[in-house]
C-alpha cells in the first residue's frame, strides 16, 4: 500500500503552482492537507505524475470576514478554522459541523478547500457550503472565477473544477441578524462518513434544507415559512418529496430506504431546530 | 487496426523544477531535537522514511489510510499522521516522535507514559505511540479535558486490546482529575 | 443509571514479603513499549540482499486462472522474480485439510481462483514501492465462475462447487446424538425454537502480519521470523507444505507483537508462500502485509447459520436440545479449521443442566476469506444461538428470562460435571454467582431505571447472558469431526502439553522461557510473578524470554496463543518447572545447611534451613554452584543449571466411541446483564450500563485480568455492533478500509461493570482459568436480548445496525413517493446469488431515426467515441471489440483492458451491448440493452443495464461504487443521444454532461 511514483513540487508562489498545473494537465495534482489525497495516492487509486504543494504558501492562508463573506484560503486547516474565536458568530452551521469532520488528527492537516474539492458526497464542509448558498473561488494561471456551490458539485468526486485550476478559496456568507441555523448527522461511529447529514437554515421568510450522504452530492432545498413564520404547514409532504428526489442507494451500513427515512425525520429536527433558535 | 485516441500518444514534459520522481533526495528533519538527514523518493511516506531511513522505529504503521492512528508523530509540534505525509514534506521542519518523550524528560519516561503503565493503559503497545505523540500535543491546549473530549480525541486512534478505560483513566489521572467511576462513557 | 461502579485496578506499589501471584504486578513489557524500543517484527534488521514481496490478489470472488504474464513485471526496475502458482508447484505441497475430502490449497492460486484476495503472484523486489509499481504489470487472465455467497447458497444442491473434486459445497456433515432426545422432546411440555446467523468478522490487531524467510539451498531448510502467534499443531502443516521434516523449518517469534487475538494463527500460509518464494529468488524475503490484504484476505471468524429447537417443561426447565450448526468456512479449510466449530463441542449445553442433545454440523465451503481463529473462536457463534433460545424460551412461556437461566445451572454440588456431549466443568457455583452478580450488579435499580425510561416512551431494554468460557483446548477436540473408525485409523489425539523452561545463571539470575507466544497480555510479568515466588526471589530479578525459536527452543504442538491457555498451562508449567529446578537447588543446599533437603527454604534471595534462617546461603552462592564447581556435587547429581517441564491436563482424553469429548480442561462461568437504549429516530443503540461476572478461577494478576475482560469486551461491542465483513451478492469484498470496516473507538466503548468470584480450577497448577475470550461470547448475545427486550421480541441479525435496529422501529409502510417526482430512485434487484449489483434504466428521446442511431451504434469509431475514456479499439471478431479505455470518477482511474461485444441484434430496434474489464483497480462487467422505438420527432432510446465492480476498487469505495458506476453508465448514454443530436427533447432534468459542459462554457 505505497503510492505510485510521482514527481513533487513545492511552488514558491500560487502562479508557479498554477502554471505547472497548466502544464501537468490531468496528470497533476494539487495537494493540500492530503487528509483525503493521500488515502487515495496510498491505496493507488490516484496516480498523478506531479504532485504540487499548496501546503506552504502562505498567500492561500486566508481566513477574513468582511463584506458579508468568510473567506477561507485553501491552505486553512479545519482545525485552524475551528479555533476561530468567531466562527460561531460568523458562520455557525460551519462551527457546528466541523467537529463531525474526521478526528482532531486529521483536522489537524486537512483544509477545508481540500474536502469541497475532493466532492465525497457524504462530507461536511461541501454540505456547510451548500446549505449556506456559499461560493467556490477557482483560478488557473489565466483567470479567476466563482461558482456557487449548488453548482460546483456534480457527483461522486466530480466537480465543476478543470484541470488547471485550483479551489483558491471558499466564501461562506456572513450569517445574517436573525437567521437560525442546525446541524445533524448520522453516522456509524463518531468521525465516520456520513449515513445521512442536514444542515438546516432559517431566515424570516424561508427555510432550508441541505442534505448530505444520500444524494451523490450535497443537494439542498427551500421553503416558504407559513404565515406568522411558522413552519410550512405541508412541510412532510416537502420533505418526503425531498427525500425520494435524493434518492440514496443501499450499501453495506444503511439501506436507501433508511436513509430516506432520516431526511424526514432528521429534516425536520433540524429546521424546527432552526426556526427556533433564530437570533 | 486500431482506432486511436490522440490524447493517448501526448505524453507531458516533466517540470524542471518538481523533485523527480525516480531519484532519491536528501531530506533532513529535526528529529526529536536533533537534526537527522536521509535520502527519499517524493512518494516515500514519512512513516517510512522515520522507520526505514532514520531507523526511528517507535512509529509505527496500522493502515496506511490515516484512520488507526498508530503512526502520529508531532509535525512543527501538530499532532498528525505520518502516513499521511510525504518524507518531502516534512523537510526542513521538526518532527517528534514517542522516542524523544523519554529523552526530554532527561531519560525518563513522563508523567504520562508513567500513568499509562500504572493504568494498563496498553498490552500489545502498537498503537501507544500514536496516542502518546497525540495526547503530549493535545493536553498542551486542552490541560483539563472532560472524559468527553478525551474520548473524542481519542476516537482518532484505534487500539484492540484495552477497551480504552486504562487509556481515559491514565489521562484524567495525569491531568490531576478525578478518575472516572467506570460510568459509561454514553451515560 | 448514573452511578456505577467498576474494579477501578492501578498497578500496585513494591510491598515485600508476600507472595507476587494475585497481586496487581506492574508489567514488565510497558517500558519498551511506552518509550519505542520495543522491537516489533518489522523492526527487525534483515539480511543484505533481502528482497521484499508484494502480492497480486484475485480481484474475483470465483474464477478460473487461465494464465498469468508477467514479462512486464519481472522488466521494471528493481524487480528480481515474480513468483507464481507454477513455483508453488515446484517447491511446494498443497496444504493438509482437517476432514477427509479432496480439497486443495495451495500457498499460491494454481488453475482456480476462490476469494477476493487470495494470492495469485508475488513480485520481488528491492523495496514494497518497487514491487507494488510491477504487480500493476502483472497481467492476470481469468474466466468467472457463479460465487457462492452465502451458507443457504452453498447448501443448494444448485451452487457451482468451489472444489468441482469434492463436487458439493458442504464438506463436511455429522450427526450426533447425546443421550435420548428424542423421548425428552415427546415428554416436552412446549418445544422453542430459534433460528440465527452470526456474521462474518475479525479482530484485526493494529499489526499486520510480517514474515522474513530464508532457503538453505546446502541444507535444505528453510528459516523464518514471523509474528505467526501458534497454535504450533501448524508448524507442521507448514513444514508438510515445504516437503521438509519440521526439523527443517526454524520458525522464529519476533521479541513483541501487536496483537492477534488468534488472527495471527492465519499467517502461516504466508510462511510458506515466503519460503517458496525465497527459494525460487535465492535471495531472503520480506513481507509486511498492509491493512487492505489484511481486511480483505487475512482470515474471519466463521459464518454460522445455527437452528436449536429446546425440548422444554412449562416452568422453563429445558429437557432437551437438537441443534443444527451449519459452519461458513470459506473458501478453504484452513488448518486449524474446523476449530471454531467444534471447539465448544464439550460444552453445546453452555452453563446449563441439558442431559439430553441431538446435533447436526455441517461445513460448508463459500467463495470468501477463509476462517480461523478469533478471540472466542466458536463461541460467540454457539452462545448467539443458545442465550437467545434460553431468552425465547421465557419469551414464549411468559417467564422472566432470568428465571429460566437459573432453572437450568448446573448445581454446584454436581461439579466436576460431565455434560451431555462429554464436556467436563471443572468447579464453580454457578447460581451463587449470578445471585452475586444481581446483587453486586445492581439488577434491581437497573429494572427500575428501564420501567422509568419506557413510561416516557423510551425504547429500553435489559438483557441477559450465562455462558461457561473454555480454556486450554483438548489437542483431541477438533478429530471429533472424523468417525470413530476415522479416529481409530489416525491415532489418538488429546492433551494439551504446555512447556516451560526455568535455568540459573552463575551471577544467580533466573531465565524462563517459555513457548507461549504471547501478543501483548503480559506473559512476562506474569511469569516472573510466578517464579519470583517460588525461589523467594524479587520480581525484578526473574528475567522472562518469550521469544520462540522451534530451531532451539521446548515446544509441543499445543504451544502458542490461542484457546486461553496461559494462565492455566503455560503459567503452571512454568510453576513446576521452577519447583522442580528449586528442589534441585535444595538437594544442594541441603549438606552446606546441614538440613535435608525438604527442610531447604528459599525466601528473601536466600537458603536456609526450615527454623534457622540466620545460616543462610545467598541465593547467588547456591546457583552459582552448579555453574562454577560441579566436582563437588554429591554423587550420582547433576547441577541444577536448567528444567523444562511438560504438563498437559489430565481430564484432556480422546473423543471416545460415542463421540464424547472433553473439549477443554477448564471452564470459567460468565453472567452478565446489561440495559440499552434504542434511538426512535435513529436506531441507534446505547449500552447504558453493562455488568459481567466472571468466575475463572484464581486470579494472577488482577490488573491484568481486568484489561483481558476490558479488551475482550470492546471486540465484543465491535462484533454486536459495527464490524462485519460484507460481501456484495457477486461475491466482492466491500469492507477493505477501517473506514468501512468499523472498529469501536473510544467514543463506542463504555467501562462495564467487572464483578468477580475465584474458584480455583482442580485441573489446573496454579487454579488459574482463561479469562480473555469470555466476554466475545457472551456479552454479543447479551446487548441482543437487551435489543429485543427494548423491542418487543424480535431482533435483527449482528451487528446491530442503526438501520437495521431502525427497520424495526420505523413504520412498515413508507410514505410513498409522491408523483411526478423527477428522480427516480435505484431499481435494485433483490439480494440473489450471483446476482448482479448495480442495475438501473433510463429512457431518452432523441432526433434521429433509429437507423440513425443504430448506425453510431455499430460503427466502431462511434463506439470508441461512446466508451468512457477509451483510448484505443481493435476488433476482436464479429460485434466483439478489444478496448483500451481510462475509466474512473473525478481522480480515481483506471487503465482496462475491456471486451466489448454487441449481441442479440435486431436492426434497427434493439441490441445488448457488454463489457467487461480489469485493471489494477479491480474488475468492471456490463451489460446494456437498449431498444430503438420510432417517435413522432425521431427515436426514443431506452436502455436497460446492470453492472458489477469488483476487486480494490470496491473494497475500499464501496460506499460511492454505485453512484460512480452510474454517473458512468449514465455517460455512455448522455454521449450516445449527444452524438445522435438529443439533448432538445430531454425528458429528464438537464444531464449531468450537458451541465458540465454548460459549467465550462462549452455549450448553452
Amino acid at each position: 500500500m505505497k503510492p505510485a511514483p510521482f514527481d513533487y513540487l513545492r511552488p514558491a508562489t500560487v502562479a508557479d503552482a498554477l502554471a505547472a498545473l497548466a502544464a501537468g494537465g490531468d496528470d497533476a495534482r494539487v495537494i493540500a492537507g492530503g487528509q483525503s489525497l493521500m488515502p487515495m495516492l496510498n491505496m493507488r487509486l490516484v496516480q498523478p505524475r506531479l504532485l504540487i504543494d499548496l501546503g506552504g504558501l502562505s498567500e492561500l492562508g486566508t481566513l477574513r470576514a468582511e463584506d458579508g463573506w468568510l473567506t477561507v484560503g485553501a491552505a486553512v486547516t479545519q482545525a485552524q478554522a475551528l479555533a476561530r474565536p468567531g466562527l460561531t458568530d460568523e458562520v455557525p452551521l460551519l462551527a457546528a459541523a466541523l467537529p463531525w469532520v474526521g478526528h482532531v488528527q486529521t483536522r489537524n492537516r486537512g483544509t477545508l478547500c481540500g474536502s469541497v474539492a475532493h466532492a465525497d458526497p457524504s462530507a461536511e464542509v461541501p454540505l456547510c457550503l451548500v446549505a449556506t448558498g456559499g461560493e467556490v473561488v477557482l483560478r488557473n494561471a489565466g483567470r479567476r472565477r466563482t461558482v456557487a456551490a449548488a453548482d460546483f458539485f456534480l457527483g461522486p468526486l466530480t466537480t465543476a473544477r478543470a484541470a488547471d485550476e485550483i479551489v483558491e478559496s471558499l466564501r461562506f456568507p456572513l450569517a445574517a441578524p436573525g437567521s437560525g441555523h442546525a446541524f445533524r448527522e448520522m453516522s456509524m461511529r463518531h468521525g465516520d462518513f456520513a449515513i445521512v447529514a442536514c444542515a438546516a437554515t432559517a431566515t424570516a421568510e424561508r427555510i432550508g434544507l441541505a442534505v448530505g450522504g444520500v444524494a451523490d452530492r450535497p443537494t439542498a432545498r427551500s421553503w416558504p415559512l407559513a404565515p406568522g413564520g411558522a413552519l410550512p404547514p405541508d412541510l412532510d409532504a416537502h420533505l418526503n418529496a425531498f427525500a425520494w428526489e435524493l434518492g440514496g442507494d443501499d450499501d453495506q451500513h444503511a439501506s436507501a430506504r433508511y436513509r430516506r427515512e432520516l431526511v424526514r425525520r432528521i429534516g425536520r429536527t433540524v429546521l424546527e431546530e432552526a426556526l427556533s433558535c433564530r437570533s | 487496426m486500431p482506432v486511436l485516441n490522440p490524447r493517448a500518444l501526448n505524453p507531458r514534459a516533466p517540470n524542471p523544477r518538481a523533485l523527480n520522481a525516480d531519484t532519491r533526495h536528501t531530506v533532513t528533519i529535526t528529529l526529536n531535537g536533533r537534526p537527522r538527514s536521509g535520502q527519499a523518493h517524493p512518494r516515500l511516506l514519512l512513516s517510512d522514511f522515520l522507520r526505514h531511513e532514520l531507523g526511528a522505529h517507535g512509529t509505527r504503521v496500522g493502515c496506511e489510510h490515516g484512520v488507526c492512528g498508530a503512526c502520529t508523530v508531532r509535525l512543527d509540534g501538530i499532532a498528525v499522521r505520518a502516513c499521511l505525509t510525504l518524507a518531502v514534506q516534512a523537510d526542513g521542519r521538526r518532527v517528534d516522535t514517542v522516542e524523544g518523550l523519554a529523552e526530554a524528560n532527561q531519560g525518563r519516561m513522563t508523567a504520562l507514559q508513567e500513568a499509562f503503565r500504572r493504568h494498563h493503559a496498553l498490552q500489545c503497545g502498537f498503537c501507544t505511540a500514536g496516542i502518546l505523540m497525540s495526547l503530549s500535543d493535545w493536553l498542551e491546549r486542552t490541560p483539563n479535558p472532560t472524559d468527553e473530549e478525551l474520548r473524542d480525541m481519542l476516537s482518532g486512534h484505534l487500539c484492540r486490546c484495552t477497551g480504552y478505560a486504562g487509556i481515559v483513566r491514565a489521562v484524567m489521572d495525569v491531568t490531576g482529575q478525578a478518575i472516572p467511576s467506570g460510568e459509561s462513557a454514553h451515560v | 443509571m448514573t452511578a456505577t461502579q467498576t474494579v477501578e485496578r492501578t498497578a500496585e506499589k513494591p510491598r515485600t514479603g508476600e507472595p507476587f501471584v494475585g497481586r496487581a504486578m506492574p508489567r514488565v513489557e510497558d517500558a519498551a513499549l511506552l518509550t519505542g524500543v520495543a522491537r516489533y517484527a518489522d523492526d527487525l534488521p534483515v539480511k543484505p540482499g533481502t528482497l521484499h514481496a508484494a502480492v497480486l490478489r484475485s480481484p474475483h470472488a470465483h474464477a478460473e486462472l487461465l494464465g498469468l504474464d508477467t514479462a512486464a513485471a519481472l522488466a521494471m526496475p528493481g524487480v528480481a522474480a515474480v513468483v507464481t502458482g507454477e513455483d508453488a508447484k515446484r517447491y511446494a505441497s498443497a496444504f493438509l485439510v482437517g476432514v477427509r475430502a479432496p480439497m486443495e490449497h495451495w500457498c499460491l492460486a494454481v488453475d482456480r481462483v476462490r476469494y477476493v484476495g487470495e494470492p495469485v503472484a508475488v513480485v520481488l523486489a528491492d523495496d514494497r514501492y518497487r514491487a507494488e509499481d510491477a504487480l500493476d504489470h502483472i497481467q492476470a487472465r481469468y474466466r468467472p465462475l457463479p460465487p457462492v455467497t452465502s451458507i443457504a447458497q452453498a447448501l443448494s444442491p444448485d451452487s457451482e462447487p468451489l472444489h468441482p473434486a469434492v463436487g458439493s459445497n458442504i464438506v463436511n456433515s455429522r450427526p450426533f446424538l447425546y443421550g435420548d432426545p428424542d423421548a425428552a422432546f415427546a415428554a416436552a411440555a412446549r418445544v422453542v425454537t430459534v433460528e440465527v446467523e452470526y456474521p462474518r468478522n475479525s479482530c484485526t490487531p493494529m499489526e499486520c502480519f510480517v514474515v522474513l524467510a530464508d532457503y538453505d539451498a546446502a541444507e535444505d531448510s528453510y528459516e523464518v521470523l514471523s509474528n505467526f502467534s501458534g497454535p504450533f499443531a501448524v508448524h507442521p502443516v507448514m513444514a508438510r507444505a515445504l516437503n521438509v521434516p519440521g526439523s527443517r523449518l526454524r520458525l522464529r517469534t519476533p521479541p513483541h507483537s501487536g496483537g492477534s487475538f488468534g488472527n495471527k494463527q492465519a499467517v502461516f500460509p504466508y510462511v510458506v508462500l515466503m519460503g517458496v518464494c525465497a527459494r525460487a529468488a535465492g535471495r531472503p524475503v520480506k513481507w509486511v502485509e498492509d491493512r487492505l490484504e489484511h481486511l480483505m484476505a487475512a482470515t474471519s471468524a466463521t459464518a454460522r447459520r445455527l437452528r436449536i429447537e429446546a425440548a422444554v417443561e412449562g416452568d422453563g426447565h429445558v429437557l432437551a436440545l437438537r441443534m443444527e450448526q451449519t459452519e461458513d468456512c470459506g473458501a478453504y479449510l484452513r488448518a486449524p479449521e474446523p476449530a471454531s466449530l467444534y471447539r465448544n463441542h464439550g460444552n453445546l449445553t453452555g452453563a446449563y443442566d441439558i442431559p439430553h442433545l441431538a446435533l447436526t454440523n455441517r461445513i460448508v465451503v463459500t467463495n470468501k476469506t477463509p476462517t480461523g481463529l478469533n478471540r472466542g473462536f466458536g463461541g460467540g457463534q454457539l452462545y448467539y444461538g443458545l442465550e437467545r433460545l434460553m431468552n425465547r424460551v421465557a419469551v414464549e412461556l411468559g417467564l422472566d428470562p432470568l428465571d429460566v437461566i437459573r432453572r437450568n445451572l448446573v448445581a454446584a454440588e454436581s461439579m466436576p460435571h460431565r455434560t451431555a456431549s462429554g464436556g467436563l466443568l471443572d468447579s464453580g457455583d454457578y447460581r451463587a454467582t449470578l445471585e452475586e452478580a444481581v446483587r453486586d450488579g445492581a439488577l434491581d435499580a437497573l429494572k427500575a431505571r428501564r420501567d422509568a425510561l419506557r413510561a416516557e416512551g423510551r425504547l429500553y431494554g435489559i438483557g441477559y447472558a450465562a455462558v461457561v468460557e473454555p480454556s486450554i483446548s483438548n489437542m483431541g477436540y477438533i478429530t471429533t469431526v472424523l468417525t470413530a473408525e476415522e479416529r481409530r485409523k489416525a491415532g489418538p489425539k488429546n492433551g494439551a502439553q504446555a512447556t516451560a523452561s526455568v535455568a540459573v545463571d552463575p551471577t544467580g539470575g533466573v531465565s524462563v522461557s517459555v513457548a507461549s507466544a504471547p501478543q501483548g497480555q503480559g506473559h512476562r510479568t506474569v511469569l516472573a510473578q510466578v517464579v519470583a515466588d517460588v525461589f523467594g526471589l524479587r520480581f525484578e530479578d526473574i528475567r522472562v524470554n518469550t521469544d520462540l525459536d522451534t530451531g532451539k527452543d521446548a515446544w509441543s504442538i499445543a504451544s502458542g496463543n490461542y484457546s486461553s491457555r496461559f494462565a492455566g498451562a503455560v503459567a503452571g508449567a512454568a510453576q513446576i518447572a521452577a519447583t522442580r529446578l528449586r528442589d534441585r537447588l535444595a538437594a544442594l543446599a541441603a549438606a552446606p545447611l546441614n538440613t535435608t533437603p525438604d527442610e531447604v527454604r528459599f525466601a528473601g534471595g536466600k537458603v536456609f534451613a526450615s527454623g534457622n534462617p540466620d545460616n543462610a546461603l545467598s541465593f547467588s552462592r547456591v546457583a552459582a554452584a552448579g555453574h562454577w564447581a560441579p566436582g563437588t556435587l554429591p554423587d550420582g547429581q547433576e547441577a541444577a543449571l536448567r528444567e523444562t517441564a511438560f504438563w498437559t491436563p489430565e481430564p484432556l482424553k480422546a473423543p471416545t466411541e460415542a463421540d464424547s469429548i472433553n473439549s477443554s480442561a477448564c471452564y470459567g462461568f460468565i453472567f452478565d446483564f446489561c440495559g440499552v437504549e434504542i434511538d426512535r429516530t435513529t436506531g441507534a443503540l446505547r449500552i447504558d450500563r453493562y455488568v459481567t461476572m466472571h468466575d475463572a478461577g484464581r486470579l494472577l494478576n488482577p490488573l491484568l485480568v481486568e484489561g483481558q475482560i476490558l479488551g475482550g469486551f470492546a471486540h465484543a461491542v465491535g462484533t454486536a455492533l459495527y464490524e462485519e465483513y460484507a460481501y456484495g451478492d457477486d461475491g466482492r469484498f466491500l469492507s477493505g478500509t477501517f473506514a468501512d470496516y468499523l472498529v469501536p473507538t473510544a467514543r463506542e466503548v463504555p467501562v462495564p461493570v467487572i464483578l468477580h468470584r475465584e474458584t480455583p480450577s482442580p485441573f489446573t497448577p496454579l487454579g488459574a482459568k482463561g479469562v480473555g475470550e469470555g466476554n466475545c461470547m457472551s456479552t454479543p448475545v447479551c446487548l441482543a436480548n437487551a435489543a429485543a427486550d427494548a423491542l418487543g421480541g424480535a431482533v435483527p441479525s449482528l451487528p446491530l445496525t442503526p438501520a437495521r435496529l431502525a427497520a424495526l422501529i420505523h413504520p412498515a409502510d413508507e410514505p410513498p413517493r409522491p408523483a411526478g417526482s423527477t428522480r427516480s430512485p435505484p431499481a435494485r434487484q433483490p439480494a440473489k446469488p450471483g446476482g448482479r449489483g448495480l442495475t438501473g434504466e433510463g429512457s431518452r428521446e432523441v432526433p434521429a431515426t433509429p437507423e440513425q442511431v443504430w448506425a453510431i451504434l455499430l460503427d466502431p469509431k462511434e463506439l470508441a467515441a461512446l466508451l468512457p475514456g477509451c483510448e484505443a479499439l481493435e476488433l476482436a471478431g464479429p460485434n466483439a471489440y478489444r478496448a483500451e479505455v481510462v475509466v474512473g470518477i473525478g481522480p480515481v482511474r483506471g487503465r482496462y483492458t475491456a471486451e466489448v461485444a454487441l449481441s442479440d441484434l435486431d436492426p434497427p430496434n434493439a441490441l445488448t451491448l457488454t463489457g467487461s474489464g480489469a485493471s489494477a483497480l479491480g474488475t468492471g462487467r456490463g451489460t446494456g440493452h437498449v431498444t430503438l422505438e420510432r417517435t413522432d420527432g425521431g427515436t426514443r432510446v431506452t436502455y436497460r443495464y446492470s453492472a458489477e465492480v469488483g476487486g480494490k476498487v470496491a473494497a475500499v469505495g464501496g460506499r460511492m461504487l454505485d453512484s460512480a458506476s452510474r454517473l458512468l453508465i449514465g455517460q455512455f448514454f448522455e454521449k450516445l443521444v449527444a452524438r445522435a443530436g438529443g439533448g432538445s427533447i430531454a425528458a429528464e432534468p438537464p444531464s449531468l454532461l450537458a451541465r458540465l459542459l454548460r459549467l465550462l462554457g462549452i455549450r448553452r
